[in-house]
C-alpha cells in the first residue's frame, strides 16, 4: 500500500474469530481533522474494528495505516504512543485516583520503569491538566475520587484523560451511553470542539446525537460497509433502512 | 528538598507513624524484654521485609504470589552459605575425609567445592548474590508470565508451585545444600562472633535499619508515579495499556523490588537465627507471610510490621499451649480478615478514627494506642500524593 494523506487507512481489514468474520474486507479512510461516525445494529463489528485499531485485537489479513505507519504489527502501547486514543465503551477511569491524578496518569511523559519513578509534577503538568479539566467540565472536581463521579462525568473524565494524551486520532465507543439530555448536548459541543486538532471516530446508536456531530457517516452491517456518506444521505439510502434505521 | 522528605516520610501524618513505629521497634522493645524474646522479635521482624515486598506486590501492584519465601529463602541460603564457609575453615574441620569444605558435603561424599559455593567465600559478592540473585530470578520469572499477560489466581498459583520446586530441589540436593537439615552450625562472620548476646543486640538494631530503609524506599516507589501508576494498573489494566504503558514492565519491576526487599529479610533472618532451613522456602512459611500483610492491612507499610508481629505474637503464646489448634486458628484469621476487614488492621483504625479523631490526641501520650494510630498514618498512600498534589 502507498502512502497517502489520510490519517487513518484501512484497507481490505478481515478479522475471523473461528471462521466467522467480524470483519470483512473492511476498507475505510478517514481524512485530518473529520470526524467520522461508525453506525450499525449490534453485531455488526463496530467495535471490533476500533479493536482491530487500537491493537486489543489482532487482524487475520489486511493493513491498517495511521499516518503512514502500519498498526497491524504494533502492540497496544506502541499505537498508543504513536497517536491513536480510544475510549471504551464502559466508562474505564481510575476509581480509587483522583480526578486530578486520573488525568496526571494519562500525561504522555514518564512512561517507561525510570521515567515514572522520577516523574515530577511540574507546572506544565499541572496546567495542562487544569486545561483539559475545563475543557470536560470538571475543574471544580480535581480534588475528587473519581469514583463519586457522576456517570456522565465519568465518560467526560475518560475524554479528558485521552485529551491529556494529545492524540492525533480519537475513538470514542459510544461515549454519550447513558447520559442526561443535557449531557448529550454538552458532550456534542466538546466533541466538536475536541475535533478542531484532530480527527475522531464515534461509534453512537443515537441518531439525534449522530446528526449534531457527524460530518461523514459510515454504516457497517455484518463486517461489511453497507453505506458510506453524510448523514442525510445514509438516512435516505434504502439498504440502511431495509437493516438498521426501519421504515 | 521538602518534596523529597514528604515522599520519604509521606507527610506530618506518614512521619508520625515512622517515628512511633520506630520508637517501639528501637527503644520499647530493647528496653521491654530480654535478650532471648527481643532474638526473637528481630526473627519476626525478618518476616515483616516480606510483608513490606507484599504491601508493594499485592496491596498496591494487586498481584498476589504465594511465592515470596521463595526470596527469603534466597536471600538466606545466600548468608547461611558464606555463614557456613567461614566456620569450615581446614583448622576446625580437619577430621574430615576432606577438610575445608562444609560438613554435610563431607557426609555426602564430595570432595571439592562446589563451583557456585565459591563466591560466597568473600562478604561482598556474597552481599551482591543475596540482592541480584533474587531479584534476577524475580525477573525470569516475571517476564516469562507478565509477558504473556498470566496474572491473577494464575499468577499466585505459579508462584506456588515454583516454591515448592525450590523447595523439593534444596532438599533432593543434599550434598550441595545440606538438604532437608538446612545449613547450621553457623558462628562467626569475618570472626565475629553472631552468637553473643551483644553481636544479637547488635544485629537486631541493624536489622531494624534495614527495615525502615525499606519501608522509605517504598514509601518513595509508590509516591511516584509508578506507585500511582500501580493502583491504576490493579483498577483498570487496559485503560494503563491503552494510555501507552507497558503495563508487564512495571509488574516485573515491582516484582524484583518486592523479591530484593524479601532477600534482605532472609539474610537478616540467618544472622539472628544462625540457621538455614528449606522449610522457610517452601509454601507454607510463603502463605504465612501473606497472613501476616493482610493482618495488618495489605495497603499499609507500618501496618504489614504490626500485622507481622501480632500474628508471630499469637503464633509463639498459642502454639506453647494449644500447638495443634494454631494452624486453624490462623486460616480462620485468614478468612475473616479477607471477609470482614479487607484492609486489615490498618483499614480498622482508619475507619474507626475517622469516628474518634480526638483520639489522636490522647493515642500520642500512651503507647499502646500509639501503635493503632500509627497503622492508620500509613494506610493510604494515595492520600499522600493528594496532598503533594495540592500544593502543586
Amino acid at each position: 500500500m502507498s502512502n497517502t494523506d489520510f490519517v487513518l487507512a484501512i484497507e481490505d481489514l478481515t478479522v475471523s474469530f473461528d471462521g466467522f468474520k467480524a470483519v470483512d474486507s473492511l476498507t475505510m479512510y478517514i481524512d485530518k481533522n473529520e470526524l467520522r461516525v461508525v453506525i450499525g445494529p449490534n453485531g455488526a463489528g463496530k467495535t471490533t474494528v476500533l479493536d482491530l485499531i487500537c491493537g486489543k485485537t489482532k487482524s487475520t489479513s489486511g493493513s491498517i495505516k495511521f499516518m503512514n505507519t502500519e498498526l497491524t504489527k504494533l502492540s497496544e502501547h506502541e499505537i498508543v504512543r504513536a497517536g491513536v486514543g480510544r475510549k471504551f465503551q464502559t466508562p474505564s477511569i481510575y476509581e480509587n485516583l483522583s480526578v486530578f491524578q486520573n488525568l496526571e496518569v494519562s500525561y504522555p511523559k514518564g512512561r517507561g520503569v525510570w521515567g515514572s519513578l522520577f516523574f515530577k509534577r511540574t507546572d506544565e503538568v499541572v496546567s495542562q491538566v487544569k486545561k483539559i479539566a475545563d475543557e470536560i467540565m470538571l475543574t471544580d472536581f480535581l480534588e475528587m475520587e473519581a469514583a463519586l463521579l457522576s456517570h456522565g462525568q465519568k465518560q467526560w473524565l475518560e475524554i479528558g484523560m485521552l485529551l491529556m494524551q494529545d492524540p492525533e486520532l480519537l475513538m470514542l465507543d459510544e461515549p454519550v451511553a447513558g447520559m442526561s439530555a443535557k449531557e448529550r448536548d454538552q458532550t456534542a459541543e466538546l466533541l466538536n470542539k475536541i475535533c478542531k486538532n484532530r480527527s475522531v471516530i464515534v461509534i453512537e446508536h443515537d441518531m439525534e446525537f449522530v446528526k449534531k456531530i457527524a460530518h461523514k457517516v459510515t454504516v457497517l452491517h455484518q463486517g461489511k460497509i453497507l453505506a458510506e456518506g453524510p448523514m442525510d444521505e445514509v438516512q435516505e439510502d434504502e439498504k440502511v433502512i431495509e437493516v438498521y434505521l426501519g421504515h | 528538598m521538602n518534596a523529597i522528605s514528604n515522599k520519604l516520610l509521606g507527610g506530618k501524618q506518614g512521619a508520625i507513624g515512622l517515628a512511633l513505629l520506630a520508637v517501639l521497634v528501637f527503644v520499647v522493645l530493647p528496653i521491654g524484654v530480654d535478650i532471648f524474646r527481643l532474638n526473637l522479635v528481630g526473627k519476626y521482624l525478618t518476616y515483616a521485609f516480606v510483608a513490606v515486598s507484599l504491601v508493594l506486590l499485592w496491596g498496591n501492584g494487586g498481584i498476589l504470589s504465594l511465592g515470596q519465601g521463595i526470596f527469603f529463602g534466597l536471600g538466606g541460603y545466600g548468608m547461611a552459605m558464606f555463614l557456613k564457609l567461614e566456620a569450615s575453615d581446614p583448622i576446625s574441620t580437619k577430621i574430615q575425609t576432606t577438610p575445608g569444605i562444609p560438613d554435610f558435603m563431607d557426609w555426602n561424599q564430595i570432595t571439592s567445592l562446589p563451583w557456585f559455593w565459591e563466591p560466597f567465600k568473600s562478604l561482598p559478592l556474597t552481599i551482591i548474590a543475596i540482592l541480584v540473585i533474587p531479584a534476577l530470578f524475580a525477573y525470569i520469572i516475571g517476564f516469562a508470565m507478565f509477558k504473556r499477560r498470566v496474572g491473577g489466581v494464575y499468577f499466585a498459583i505459579i508462584t506456588q508451585a515454583i516454591a515448592l520446586i525450590l523447595s523439593i530441589l534444596i532438599v533432593g540436593q543434599q550434598g550441595y545444600t545440606g538438604g532437608v537439615n538446612g545449613i547450621t552450625d553457623l558462628r562467626t562472620m569475618l570472626g565475629w562472633d553472631i552468637r553473643t548476646d551483644s553481636a544479637k543486640y547488635i544485629l537486631y538494631y541493624v536489622n531494624g535499619g534495614l527495615l525502615f530503609a525499606c519501608i522509605l524506599l517504598s514509601r518513595y516507589i509508590l509516591s511516584s508515579k509508578l506507585g500511582m501508576l500501580l493502583l491504576a494498573m490493579r483498577d483498570k489494566e487496559e485503560r494503563v495499556r491503552f494510555s501507552g504503558y507497558d503495563v508487564s514492565n512495571f509488574k516485573i519491576f515491582i516484582f524484583c523490588v518486592s523479591a530484593m526487599i524479601s532477600a534482605i529479610g532472609g539474610a537478616m533472618f540467618i544472622l539472628q537465627v544462625g540457621f538455614m532451613s528449606p522449610s522457610l522456602v517452601g509454601i507454607v512459611p510463603s502463605i504465612e507471610m501473606v497472613i501476616f500483610a493482610a493482618v495488618g492491612g495489605r495497603m499499609s507499610l507500618i501496618g504489614a510490621v504490626y500485622g507481622t508481629l501480632l500474628v508471630n505474637y499469637g503464633k509463639t503464646v498459642f502454639s506453647e499451649t494449644y500447638p495443634e489448634l494454631w494452624l486453624f486458628l490462623m486460616g480462620g484469621l485468614f478468612i475473616a480478615v479477607v471477609m470482614f476487614f479487607p484492609n486489615g488492621l490498618a483499614g480498622v483504625y482508619e475507619k474507626y478514627a475517622k469516628k474518634f479523631k480526638f483520639l489522636r490526641k490522647f493515642s500520642e501520650v500512651t503507647p499502646s494506642k500509639a501503635t493503632e494510630i500509627a497503622k492508620k498514618n500509613d494506610a493510604t498512600p494515595a492520600n499522600d500524593i493528594k496532598e503533594i498534589g495540592a500544593k502543586a
